[in-house]
């Protein structure tokens, strides 16, 4: 079950706001999508590998050769806020 | 609905302009809300330097709507979400370069759930796309947009991506057909990321034929994926009206509770249909089928809230007013993400964080393995496995959407073949009442080949994909 | 036995750039961003951009096998990169492709120079991860009203060298930080002359207390100030009956203190979990056929020298420290007498690019050879050599310029005689006091002896001449 305090954790891990009202909307729909979730438990899992790709694929590589780049200009385009090339993010502390 | 075959006459006749015109002036006239961006200056530039130039790629000159999570370079491309509010890509995914090559012309961006995170196109950004049979209704989704597109006249192909049935499902909705290759053989550079380790883009269109001459040109190695296989598309020579020997495997627990009389008794005369053409079918068991849902969406879920964090307001879309960056990053997303996509954001975070992730994220995975093993053994002895794409026909606009654990069972078919990663196309068989029913037709890794052909013997000896909305 | 009087046990994670390779590790943007302008080599994939994905550079993998081999790691067969979720300003994604479990080597160990004669320090890990942009702040971080991202250095393969917490002092902190930048640049992977090219974070507990990290340090000289001054406010801490609590710090590296960074960034929690968009890298094969390529490692080195030129074993220590040296020294050694080699190479020109600050590359080797050819054929002074060499660093131009300009040919055996001659008598005092046994008034005889040869003559010549006339 996620408390009002997991949620506050998982929302600062997740870098998402959440007001009052967020959390007492959240709240009970995740905790009923857990709670279904919590069908997987019957599984049987022991000794079963996990799958992590799907395709038993290996060794992808690139040779250590140079491509274009993409222009100052194309990188900074869709940035909201930029300076002397640079893209501008808020304040530190 | 006009097929690439009688398009191209038509281009060669009068233009590609004139019918690029005729696509657009539908998309305007439209209610069906299927588009996000129409581009129409670029695509009426494009045909007319085909028309001026000639082209001999395979759809030259021919219109194509492409999903909006798909990397355009120089259109909008927001994923139906606030937060990529203006976002134009600088660079083209690997598929629209490949329809470059072949000379189609991208006429806009569909409309989907936001971040493809749904089965209904009701949580975009810009609004619910309307189902072009029964307006009331949703055409299905994540790629909701480009399925209604094509079954409401507005572009003869369009891509779409399927991380859970997200192809499968509108073109099920909207009857037409979708194909989910198998995972690898189309690169996902440029599709913008909702679940990696599940999804394909995938191709729609009003036929099977011109699904495999359109997965003909996008499919194919691509080096800047490293889960590319090395494969190039030539599936179109597969399409013969002949399933003579074909072993069809029937998955009971895909007829289970829960779906639809209309849509069973659909499929399962769809059966018939190509025993009475030469094929056998049998029963497979596949055991694991009922975990398959929560699997998909735990890994799916923590696949996402690690996908989505990228998206912060530095480097493109949507910015708020700023205060140190924690607070920043915090509003942006909170402002920017809707109600659908900040839940699994928020699922997804909880599944992977300290003391869950054996508990759902490393579970799901190993059911992820015994999914694939259901598959591998009714593979022994099946070609292809036939099953309903959706539990039911096309539901009401709201009817699901503030219940999201109803809205998610509606994957129950769809998702194990995302788990498994193999390839299933969605074609119409049926309707119920005056909505299209969809089944699939479900194959071993590579083999698209008898997935096609077994969708076009049914295409070819039955009408339902002629009946127009 | 070293006593650690502080109970001090330093562990240092060292970020090295895999600097000397072309490309970026997951995408093919150049290396070289050095000089040019802020996020102009950058594209998709490095900047983050929604829909790009990344592929694994070949060779950044070989240079991990490569120093993980030099660092006497063991080579895992299976290695698999990892997403490791959190956020900050300089990182594209919101995670940061690296490795957790599986890392590509682990286990191995560097030998240096520890407060009581050879020390090893484990090495528990060396993984392979990419490299976030990079941060500008107007003024210092806590008071710049933004903060200026340029993504160039975002994507840079780095190497994270993780020790063991075996340090037991500031100093043997900076040696092991010492002798793993001259390891790699034997390896020939890493240029530790550009800018970021590598970058430490401390861990530090004294007495068995909690241990805080310090993030932020940019050089070996730096790290020793921090880890000095992080002694100092621990025992002052302990002293006053506090608690040194767990935390990370930030190096104030104008300041040279150590400031507190709690926060909220404090509740980290990764959730690791294996990168979808990359496949596992199986690599068994690689590291014998890396190993059997390998270059000679510092150590090998030093040891070669000592028995290959028959120099002693501080001198081979010093010159092996640095690659450079190593090569400039044994291309004159090659050519001379080695052993007159060590001397010239080490000692004196050593100890004048110290005292300049200057690199090896400072001086030509050439020349080099050059001033030793001279002071083989006795043609110049010792003095004269040593007065070439800084003369050389100072003001340029070539041995023979300085030798002819300064007037540095030494003179002749016989004018020195005569010379002597002359001196003594012309001091018969000084020649009386000396046969009394007043050593000292040789001194003055020498002295008179290089007044009259206008100091070209060899001091020590003339003492030995002086000595066999007065018999
Ligand atoms: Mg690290
Ligand atoms: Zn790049």
């Amino acid at each position: 079950m996620i408390g009002k305090k997991d949620l506050e954790h998982i929302g600062w891990l997740a870098r998402l706001e959440l007001s009052e009202e967020d959390k007492e909307k959240y709240t009970p729909k995740l905790n009923s999508i857990l709670d279904y979730f919590g069908e997987i438990d019957k599984a049987d899992t022991e000794g079963v590998e996990p799958l992590y790709h799907v395709l038993p694929m290996n060794n992808v590589f690139r040779e250590d050769v140079p491509t274009r780049s993409l222009s100052q200009e194309e990188a900074l385009s869709n940035a909201p806020k930029n300076q002397d090339g640079f893209i501008k993010a808020p304040r530190m502390m | 609905m006009a097929s690439i075959n009688e398009l191209t006459e038509r281009i060669h006749a009068d233009s590609s302009e004139e019918i690029v015109a005729e696509y657009l002036e539908r998309i305007t006239n439209s209610r069906l809300n299927a588009f996000i961006t129409v581009s129409k200056e670029s695509a009426l530039l494009q045909a007319q330097e085909i028309d001026a130039k000639g082209h001999d790629g395979p759809l030259a000159g021919i219109p194509i709507a492409i999903k909006d999570n798909i990397s355009t370079k120089g259109i909008m491309t927001t994923c139906a979400s606030k937060i990529l509010t203006g976002y134009i890509p600088p660079y083209d995914a690997h598929v629209i370069e490949k329809l470059k090559n072949a000379g189609a012309i991208i006429i806009g961006k569909t409309n989907m759930d936001e971040f493809a995170m749904g089965s209904s196109t009701e949580t975009s950004f810009y609004g619910p796309t309307l189902n072009a049979w029964d307006m009331t209704r949703v055409p299905g989704g994540s790629s909701g947009g480009s399925a209604a597109a094509v079954a409401g006249g507005e572009a003869p192909l369009s891509l779409g991506s399927d991380t859970g049935g997200s192809v499968r499902c509108p073109a099920s909705f909207c009857g037409v057909v979708g194909l989910k290759p198998t995972y690898g053989v189309i690169s996902r550079y440029g599709l913008i990321s909702y679940a990696n380790s599940l999804e394909q883009i995938g191709p729609f269109a009003s036929s099977v034929r011109d699904v495999a001459t359109l997965f003909d040109v996008i499919a194919g190695h691509d080096p800047r994926d490293s889960t590319s296989v090395k494969r190039e598309g030539n599936y179109s020579p597969a399409l013969e009206n002949d399933v003579n020997g074909l072993k069809i495997g029937i998955p009971e627990e895909y007829f289970g509770e829960g779906i639809d009389r209309n849509v069973e008794k659909s499929v399962r005369d769809a059966i018939n249909t190509l025993e009475e053409l030469g094929a056998t079918s049998m029963e497979v068991k596949m055991p694991h089928t009922k975990y398959a849902l929560s699997a998909y969406y735990i890994i799916a879920m923590s696949e996402a809230s690690s996908n989505l964090a990228r998206f912060d307001g530095m480097r493109y879309g949507l910015r708020t007013e700023d205060h140190d960056w924690h607070t920043t990053f915090s509003h942006v997303r909170a402002d920017g993400f809707g109600d659908e996509v900040k839940r699994r954001i928020l699922l997804g975070t909880y599944a992977l964080s300290a003391g869950y992730l054996d508990k759902y994220y490393l579970k799901a995975l190993k059911i992820r393995t015994l999914i694939k093993q259901d598959f591998e053994r009714a593979f022994k002895d099946a070609d292809v496995l036939i099953a309903p794409t959706m539990p039911y026909p096309a539901f009401k606009i709201g009817e699901k959407i503030d219940d999201p654990i109803s809205l998610y069972l509606a994957d129950v078919e769809t998702v194990p073949i995302n788990l498994a990663g193999v390839p299933s196309i969605s074609l119409p068989c049926g309707f119920s009442g005056s909505l299209p029913i969809g089944m699939q037709v479900i194959g071993k890794h590579f083999d698209e080949a008898a997935i096609l052909r077994t969708a076009y013997t049914f295409e070819e000896n039955t009408d339902f994909h002629k009946e127009g909305s | 036995m070293y006593e650690n009087p502080d109970g001090v046990m330093i562990g240092l994670e060292v970020h090295v750039q895999l600097n000397k390779l072309r490309t970026k590790v997951f995408c093919g943007c150049t290396t070289d961003y050095h000089n040019d302008p802020p996020n102009s080599h950058v594209c998709p994939v490095c900047l983050g951009l929604p829909g790009s994905l990344p592929v694994i550079n070949k060779k950044a993998v070989e240079a991990a096998i490569k120093v993980g081999l030099a660092l006497n790691c063991t080579i895992e067969e299976h290695t698999q990169f990892y997403r490791k979720n959190y956020y900050y300003p300089d990182l594209p994604k919101g995670f940061q492709i690296t490795q957790y479990d599986f890392p590509i080597s682990s286990g191995g160990y560097i030998t240096i120079e520890g407060e009581d004669g050879e020390h090893r320090v484990g090495i528990t890990r060396a993984h392979m991860e990419e490299d976030p942009g990079r941060l500008v702040h107007e003024g210092t971080i806590d008071k710049s009203k933004y903060t200026l991202i340029d993504y160039n250095r975002s994507g840079m393969a780095l190497l994270e060298v993780v020790s063991d917490p075996d340090m037991r002092s500031p100093k043997e902190a900076r040696r092991y930080l010492d002798k793993l930048r001259n390891i790699l640049e034997y390896l020939d992977i890493f240029d530790g002359d550009l800018e970021g090219a590598l970058r430490v974070d401390a861990n530090i507990s004294i007495m068995g207390g909690q241990r805080a990290e310090i993030k932020n340090i940019s050089s070996h000289k730096g790290a020793e100030r921090a880890l000095l001054f992080e002694i100092v406010r621990q025992k002052n801490v302990l002293r006053r009956g506090g608690v040194v609590v767990q935390e990370t710090r930030h190096f104030d590296e104008a300041r040279e203190i150590t400031l507190s960074m709690r926060s909220k960034e404090e509740a980290h929690d990764y959730r690791y979990f294996p990168e979808p968009d990359l496949v596992p890298l199986k690599i068994s094969g690689w590291a014998p056929a890396i190993k059997a390529i390998l270059p000679e490692l510092p150590d090998a080195r030093r040891l070669r020298f000592v028995e290959q030129y028959g120099i002693t074993d501080d001198h081979a220590k010093a010159l092996t420290s640095e690659r450079k040296f190593a090569i400039f020294y044994e291309d004159v050694a090659k050519k001379v007498d080695p052993k007159m080699a060590a001397v010239w190479v080490c000692d004196v020109l050593k100890g004048e690019l110290n005292y300049r600050d200057l690199p090896v590359e400072a001086f030509n080797k050439e020349h080099m050879l050059s001033v030793i050819y001279l002071l083989m054929n006795k043609k110049i002074t010792e003095d004269g050599a040593v007065d070439i060499i800084r003369t050389l660093l100072d003001k340029g131009g070539t041995p023979d310029e300085v030798v002819k300009e300064k007037g540095l040919l030494k003179v002749e055996d016989d004018i020195v005689s005569t010379a002597a001659e002359e001196a003594i008598k012309e001091n018969l005092q000084a020649v009386a006091d000396y046969r009394a046994g007043k050593e000292k008034a040789l001194n003055s005889l020498v002295g008179a002896v290089m007044k009259k040869t206008k100091g070209r003559a060899d001091a020590r010549t003339a003492r030995e001449i002086l000595l066999d006339k007065l018999g």
